[in-house]
C-alpha cells in the first residue's frame, strides 16, 4: 500500500530517471512494432504479430528481470507480444529488424521465423513459437530449473486472454502447486479483450483471469496494465514473492491492442487508450519532462531505427541450403534424404 | 540376465550417476509403482508426474533448454497424440532458435500391440514418429540394444524418443550387459522391487559400464544372401525366429533398424544389393507407412539392382486393434505371415 507520501503521487516514488527509462523503451518498442507493421504492408518483410498497447506493462517487466544465462538466473518463457521486454532486456532493434525481413543475420532464427520470436540463450529467452500457449508447458520445466538451483531466480511466463482457454494454462497452474515441489513461477496474463477477434467477454464466464489462483490459493492480481507505475509496483510484488517464496503468483494486465490482432486482422490503429499517450500527459502536468523533451525522444528513436532499417535492408537473404543447418545440433547423416523427393 | 526393461533401468541408473541425469519423470514413474513396466524402480532421481501429457513434455523441454538433460515418460504411446505439438516444438527447437538451443532430453514411451490392450494400449505410433523431424527416434529389440540406446540417447544434444516395445520389455536376449550378472534371479534379487509394502526398500545396482549403441546405426541380426528383411522392434525377433525356420529353403539377411531417425540407409542398401530381394516388415499401419517411403526410395535409387517387387507387410488400416486374440492377430503380422511372405519373395522369378 502507498504511504501517505506517495498517496498524491501519481508515479508513487518512482524516480524521475527511471520514468524516463521506461518512457523511451516504451517509445523504442511503439516505433519499432510500428515500423514492422510497415515493412509487412510494403513487402519488406510478410507477417506481422506484436504487441503494440502493451508497453507500459512490458517494460516494467523487462527491467526487473535478474538478466542471464543458466538456472541461476530468471527464465523468460515468452510469447509474440514481448517486443517491449526483450528491448527492457537490452536486445536491439536492429537484431528484431533482421527478423522481421528474414534476412541471413537474424540472431533468433536465421530468417526462419516470424518476428517477435526470439531465442537468446545468454539472457534465457527461451526458443519461441508460434503456437498458442505451449510457453506455459516449457514454463514448468524451466520453473523446476530454478526451484532446483538454490538462489532467488524465477521463471516468467506470459500469455494472452485468449490463450488461457487451453491445457497448457491449466498445466502450468496444476504443476506450479504441486505440494511436492512449488514452482517459483510469474504467471502473466496480458488481458486485452479479444483472441484473434473474438471478444473475451463473450468466450470466457470467468469474471477475471486471475480468479483462476483462487483454486490453488496462490496470490494474484489484476491491474491495469496500461499505467506503467501501477505495473511496475504490480510487477516488483509479484517477483519479489516468487523470489523469496519460491511459489507461483498470477499477474492479469489489462491492456490496449493498438493494432489488432497481427496482419491477419489488418494491423490498422484501433482506437484504444494508449499507454505512451497517457504516460506523457503525467510525465509534462508534473513537469518531469517538456513536450519537446519527449518528442526528442520520438524523433532519436525513429532516426535510430531508420538507420537499423537501411542496414538490414542491404543484408542477404539465407542461402537455400541453409535449410539442413541445425536439423540436427550434430549435423546430418549423407544418406539422410534431401532431394524432397524421386530425384 | 535383464530382461529389456530392467536394462532400461539399468541405463538410466548408469545415466544418474554418470551422465548427469537429474530429473526421470512421468506417470507413476516415481515410487511406488517404478512405471507400468517397471522401468524405473529405484531409480533415485524418478518421480510421479500429474497425469498430464503436455505437461510431461512441457517440463522436459524447458529442463532441456536448462541443460537438465530430463528423461521423460509417456505412460503408453497411445495417450501421446494429445500431445503433439508439444512433441512437434521438441522436435523444431534447435532449428527455429537457428541452433543456439539444444535439446538434450530423452522421451519414453511404449509403442506397439501384443500385451491384448485394446484400442488405445496397441497403438504403434513409429510412422508418426518419424515425421517429427529434427527428434531421433529409435526402437530396439533386445535389453542389449535397450541399454545402449537408452545410454546414447541420454548423451545426445538431441532430442530423442526411445519407443519401448511392449511386448518385448519382458523379454531377454542372449548377450550380457557389462557388468550385470548373469543369473536372473540374482539380478531381480538386487534390482527389482519387492511385492507389498516397499517405503523402505532400495536397490542394490550392478555396476554396469558405458556400453553405447550408435544411433543411426542398424545392426545385421542374422547374416543372408538371398532375401533382406529390413525390421525393428517387435517385429525384429519375429524376423530372426522366420529366418532360422527358413535355412533349408534361403538366405535371409535381416537388419534390425534399431533407429528409425536418422535409419541407416547404407546398411539398408548394401544388404539389399547384395540380395535384390527385400522385405520391409513393421507393425504400423499400411496407409503412409514408413516402410512405404523407403520402398520409394529403394524403388528410386535401387531399382536396377531390384530382382522382384520389394515388399511391404505391417498392420491393417483400422482405426484401432481389438481386443479379442483373433482380431489382434489378423490385424498385426504375425509369424505364419512373415514366413509366406519370405516364401513368396524366395519364389518370384527373377
Amino acid at each position: 500500500m502507498p504511504n501517505a507520501a506517495t498517496a498524491a503521487d501519481p508515479f508513487k516514488g518512482l524516480e524521475k530517471a527511471l520514468l524516463l527509462r521506461i518512457h523511451g523503451l516504451m517509445v523504442r518498442a511503439r516505433a519499432l512494432e510500428e515500423r514492422f507493421i510497415k515493412m509487412s504492408k510494403s513487402g519488406d518483410g510478410y507477417f506481422w504479430i506484436g504487441g503494440p498497447g502493451e508497453e507500459a506493462f512490458n517494460v516494467a517487466v523487462g527491467l526487473q528481470v535478474k538478466k542471464g544465462q543458466g538456472p541461476q538466473f530468471d527464465y523468460l518463457n515468452l510469447h509474440y507480444r514481448s517486443s517491449a521486454i526483450a528491448l527492457s532486456m537490452g536486445v536491439t532493434p536492429i537484431e528484431m529488424l533482421r527478423q522481421m525481413r528474414n534476412v541471413a543475420t537474424d540472431r533468433f532464427s536465421k530468417g526462419r521465423n516470424f518476428v517477435n520470436h526470439y531465442a537468446i540463450p545468454e539472457i534465457n529467452i527461451v526458443p519461441m513459437s508460434p503456437t498458442i500457449e505451449t510457453q506455459y508447458a516449457t514454463a514448468i520445466g524451466t520453473g523446476i530449473a530454478n526451484a532446483r538451483t538454490p538462489g532467488d531466480a524465477i521463471t516468467l511466463v506470459n500469455g494472452g486472454d485468449g490463450g488461457t482457454a487451453e491445457g497448457d494454462f491449466h498445466s502450468c497452474l496444476v504443476w506450479a502447486n504441486r505440494p511436492v515441489l512449488k514452482l517459483p513461477i510469474l504467471m502473466i496474463v496480458v488481458n486485452n479483450g479479444y483472441a484473434i477477434s473474438a471478444k473475451m467477454r463473450e468466450e470466457h464466464g470467468e469474471k477475471k483471469i486471475s480468479d483462476w489462483a483462487k483454486v490453488f490459493d496462490m496470490p494474484a492480481k489484476t491491474i491495469d496494465g496500461n499505467d506503467p507505475v501501477e505495473s511496475w509496483l504490480a510487477v516488483k510484488e509479484a517477483m519479489a514473492y516468487c523470489r523469496k517464496e519460491r511459489k507461483p503468483y498470477l499477474l492479469e494486465a489489462a491492456c490496449s491492442r493498438l493494432y489488432g490482432h497481427s496482419s491477419s486482422s489488418g494491423a490498422n490503429r484501433i482506437p484504444e487508450s494508449d499507454c505512451i499517450a497517457l504516460f506523457e500527459t503525467k510525465l509534462i502536468d508534473a513537469k518531469l519532462a517538456t513536450k519537446e523533451q519527449l518528442e526528442k525522444t520520438w524523433h532519436d528513436t525513429l532516426a535510430e531505427i531508420d538507420a537499423a532499417h537501411q542496414q538490414v535492408k542491404a543484408e542477404p537473404f539465407p542461402k537455400p541450403e541453409s535449410i539442413w543447418e541445425d536439423v540436427f545440433s550434430d549435423g546430418l547423416p549423407d544418406s539422410y534424404p534431401r532431394s524432397g523427393g524421386s530425384l | 540376465m535383464a530382461n529389456m526393461a530392467q536394462a532400461i533401468r539399468m541405463a538410466l541408473h548408469y545415466g544418474e550417476e554418470n551422465l548427469g541425469v537429474r530429473e526421470i519423470f512421468g506417470e507413476d514413474v516415481g515410487p511406488p509403482l517404478g512405471g507400468v513396466f517397471t522401468a524405473t524402480q529405484g531409480l533415485k532421481t524418478a518421480w510421479n508426474a500429474p497425469l498430464d501429457e503436455r505437461g510431461i513434455l512441457g517440463a522436459a523441454l524447458g529442463l532441456a533448454w536448462a541443460g537438465f538433460r530430463p528423461v521423460a515418460e509417456v505412460q503408453f504411446v497411445d495417450y501421446i497424440f494429445n500431445a503433439v505439438d508439444m512433441l512437434k516444438l521438441i522436435a523444431n527447437s534447435t532449428w527455429t532458435s537457428g541452433g543456439l538451443y539444444k535439446t538434450p532430453l530423452v522421451v519414453m514411451t511404449p509403442t506397439g500391440s501384443g500385451i491384448h490392450g485394446s484400442i488405445y494400449h496397441s497403438h504403434s505410433f513409429d510412422s508418426i514418429a518419424t515425421k517429427l523431424h529434427g527428434m531421433k527416434v529409435v526402437c530396439p529389440s533386445t535389453p542389449i540394444d535397450a541399454y545402449g540406446l537408452m545410454i546414447s540417447a541420454i548423451k545426445d544434444d538431441n532430442p530423442v524418443l526411445f519407443l519401448k516395445p511392449k511386448a518385448l520389455l519382458r523379454t531377454r536376449g542372449a548377450e550380457l550387459i557389462p557388468g550385470e550378472p548373469a543369473d536372473e534371479k540374482e539380478l531381480k534379487a538386487m534390482i527389482d522391487a519387492p511385492i507389498g509394502d516397499r517405503s523402505k526398500w532400495k536397490p542394490k545396482w550392478p555396476k554396469v559400464g558405458d556400453y553405447s549403441v550408435p544411433i543411426g546405426k542398424a545392426k545385421i541380426s542374422h547374416a543372408g544372401t538371398d532375401v533382406t528383411v529390413v525390421t525393428h522392434g517387435r517385429m525384429a525377433p519375429i524376423a530372426l525366429e522366420a529366418a532360422k525356420e527358413l535355412e533349408s529353403e534361403g538366405s535371409i539377411e535381416v537388419i534390425d533398424m534399431r533407429s528409425l531417425i536418422p535409419y541407416d540407409w547404407d546398411a539398408i542398401k548394401a544388404s539389399i544389393k547384395k540380395t535384390g530381394r527385400v522385405l520391409f516388415l513393421n507393425e504400423e499401419t499400411e496407409i503412409t507407412n514408413f516402410g512405404e517411403h523407403l520402398i520409394r526410395r529403394t524403388v528410386d535409387e535401387m531399382f536396377y539392382d531390384l530382382k522382384v517387387r520389394p515388399r511391404l507387410l505391417c498392420g491393417k488400416a483400422t482405426p484401432g486393434i481389438g481386443l479379442a486374440t483373433v482380431l489382434e492377430n489378423f490385424t498385426q503380422p504375425q509369424k505364419p505371415d512373415v514366413l509366406r511372405m519370405l516364401r513368396e519373395i524366395l519364389s518370384d522369378p527373377a
